[in-house]
């Protein structure tokens, strides 16, 4: 069977750098096609900035791997022209639903709030995800933007100097050399390229092992998340069930510590494990296998002169909670108009100290939370794990005990508080939308905030005045004018004013807010504007 | 240090609570009697819900502080 991951989707090709005399030097390098790097890459290409993408192999991810993914990804993919497709190819889910040994315990919707044009959460296999990035990048190539994909292209040593950086790799037709100004590593957990640099990466590695089983089956379960502990198919471990299209199932199965994983991971093992949750009457294929031990991790710092690390290379956290991919996105959309400007000459390098600051914040922010997710689904001690119970005994009965269930906190973008490029909040609208906060998106008629926001720094006013753009050190502004009429629900209201009449906001290209107060004042955001883009 | 946290006398006829406390626990092993603290744990924190007060308790109950 021919699956997508069994065609070279970017074949090595011979690049005219490889018979150059002297080393090529290119404006950024990506190290790794995976979605971390393939969405760099897109975001560069989309505002003219020359990328060339390596890889060492040439194909889409093996196996689903990385399945759900978040809002806030979608609506960072929308803006890199590739979220409808996703969205369209997806599995969409909003009920969970908790088990506690032989029994249900409780439901939940995760269908939050209305007013946003994307769903919390799809569920996609990883290489679904990758081929559409790949879509994408043809789709640009065709439209002459700078990007290119150089599969079978593996880096095998990386010299780090004040001008460029310079990278030896090989191919299947011998070695070359190229240079960059900069590049970004999204070469995944084991990333060589850190290792080469020989920098650190510690954390914390849970002594577990977990069952990642994909199964092709035509099963009458709902798309809903499925989540056991202490099942009677899997006495004193977890277990859990997702839907991804094409009738594929993830199934996550505990195994604890001391297990052999090559005996675990032959199908005569795994076959058996999963007739006992299924049932024996369940029909189903075997897709992918894996048996992983998961750490929670990060590089201690993402920026080292002009090399980035960005994704599963500079952090990594336990799956629950698919804060892996996802926070990945927001490395990339945190870094790429960053580098756009510095590329333009617009913006100090300095300003990329504010791609590490409030990235490594934000790994913060989900290897706290991983960490604590973990520990609720394998408790370490008899006391952790007779609190644990107690709280599923109790979600059972009494609504009050639900919210302490942790089986995963699901992935959200982090506020950037202490960020050195937000002004100080001048408008007592609400906290959700104070500076450093990803916007939430607001309906407006047949269109949503998101999508006008777009990807360039912008003049948010909300029934106030202001001029149509304006410029700052050879940055243009545009303003989006709106009112609260353009939103019947009322949500642009509620998000973004709260009790105040009128709001003005400055808003990144990434889509965070760098500054608001109630009226227009020229000094106050031309000021906020060269905070935002470190100059002050 | 425990400001927000009341240690003085508040509970009315305590002796009948505390004969109420002992025999809910009556013909329990080991582990029912843990299980059942620690539901009673939960839902007493979540009842009083004040974050600040839950934490002088725990800190309260460890005997290391005055």
């Amino acid at each position: 069977m021919n699956k997508i991951f069994d065609i070279p989707l970017y074949a090595y090709q011979r690049s005219p750098d490889q018979d150059a005399a002297m080393p090529v030097q290119r404006k950024v390098v990506v190290i790794g096609a995976g979605p971390v790097g393939l969405s760099a890459a897109i975001d560069l290409a989309q505002q003219g900035v020359e990328v060339v993408v390596l890889d060492d192999n040439n194909k889409v991810s093996f196996g689903s791997r990385a399945v759900c993914y978040a809002k806030r990804p979608l609506e960072i993919l929308d803006r890199l022209g590739c979220g409808q497709p996703m969205v369209d190819k997806g599995v969409e889910w909003n009920v969970g639903k908790v088990f506690f040994d032989d029994r249900q315990v409780y439901d939940f919707n995760l269908l939050s709030e209305d007013g946003h044009q994307r769903p919390a959460f799809i569920n996609l296999q990883q290489y679904f995800f990758e081929e559409n990035l790949v879509k994408r990048v043809r789709e640009l190539q065709s439209q002459g933007a700078p990007i290119e994909i150089r599969g079978c292209n593996k880096v095998d040593a990386i010299g780090t100097h004040a001008e460029y950086v310079m990278l030896e790799v090989d191919t299947p037709e011998g070695p070359y050399t190229l240079k960059a100004d900069w590049l970004v590593a999204c070469d995944g957990a084991n990333s060589p390229a850190r290792r080469m640099l020989g920098l650190d990466f510690v954390g914390k590695i849970f002594e577990d092992n977990f069952l990642i089983a994909d199964v092709i089956m035509d099963a009458k379960f709902p798309s809903e998340r499925w989540f056991w502990f202490d099942p009677p198919f899997n006495r004193g471990q977890s277990a859990l069930l997702h839907k991804q299209p094409d009738n594929v199932w993830r199934i996550d199965l505990q195994l604890g510590w001391e297990i052999d994983k090559e005996r675990e991971k032959r199908p005569e093992n795994v076959i058996p494990r999963l007739k006992k949750m299924l049932g024996d009457d369940v029909e189903f294929e075997l897709e992918w296998v894996s048996i992983y031990t998961f750490q929670c991790r990060r590089m201690e710092k993402f920026r080292y002169g002009r090399v980035l690390f960005a994704g599963d290379a500079a952090h990594q956290v336990s799956p629950f909670g698919a804060r892996g991919a996802n926070s990945g996105l927001q490395d990339t959309d945190n870094l790429c108009w960053k580098l756009k400007l510095i590329v333009d000459g617009k913006a100090p390098d300095s300003l990329l100290d504010s791609f590490n600051e409030e990235r490594v914040y934000g790994a913060k922010e989900n290897i706290l939370n991983s960490t604590r997710s973990t520990d609720f689904i394998t408790p370490k001690s008899e006391v952790s794990r007779m609190f644990r119970n107690a709280v599923l005994d109790l979600s059972e009965h009494y609504e009050f005990a639900r919210p302490l269930v942790n089986s995963g906190r699901l992935s959200v973008p982090c506020t950037y508080d202490d960020s050195s490029l937000n002004s100080a909040d001048a408008l007592d609208a609400p906290a959700r939308t104070r500076p450093g906060s990803p916007c939430p998106d607001a309906p407006l008629g047949d269109d949503f905030l998101l999508t006008k926001l777009g990807g360039e720094f912008t003049l948010l006013t909300i029934d106030a005045d202001g001029p149509d753009s304006f410029e700052e050190g050879g940055i243009k502004v545009k303003r989006l004018s709106l009112s609260v009429r353009d939103d019947n629900t009322l949500e642009l209201k509620r998000r973004y004013l709260g009790n105040c009449e009128s709001g003005v906001y400055l808003i990144r290209p990434d889509q965070h807010v760098a500054a608001r107060r109630p009226s227009f004042d020229e000094n106050h955001f031309r000021a906020a504007l060269r905070r935002a883009t470190g100059k002050e | 240090m425990f400001e927000h946290l009341n240690l003085t006398p508040n509970i009315k006829e305590a002796d009948d609570f505390y004969a109420e406390l002992i025999a809910a626990h009556d013909g329990l092993d080991r582990a029912d009697s843990n299980a059942l603290n620690a539901r009673l744990i939960l839902i007493l924190a979540n009842h009083i819900g004040d974050r600040t007060v839950l934490t002088q308790a725990l800190n309260a109950a460890t005997l290391r502080q005055e």
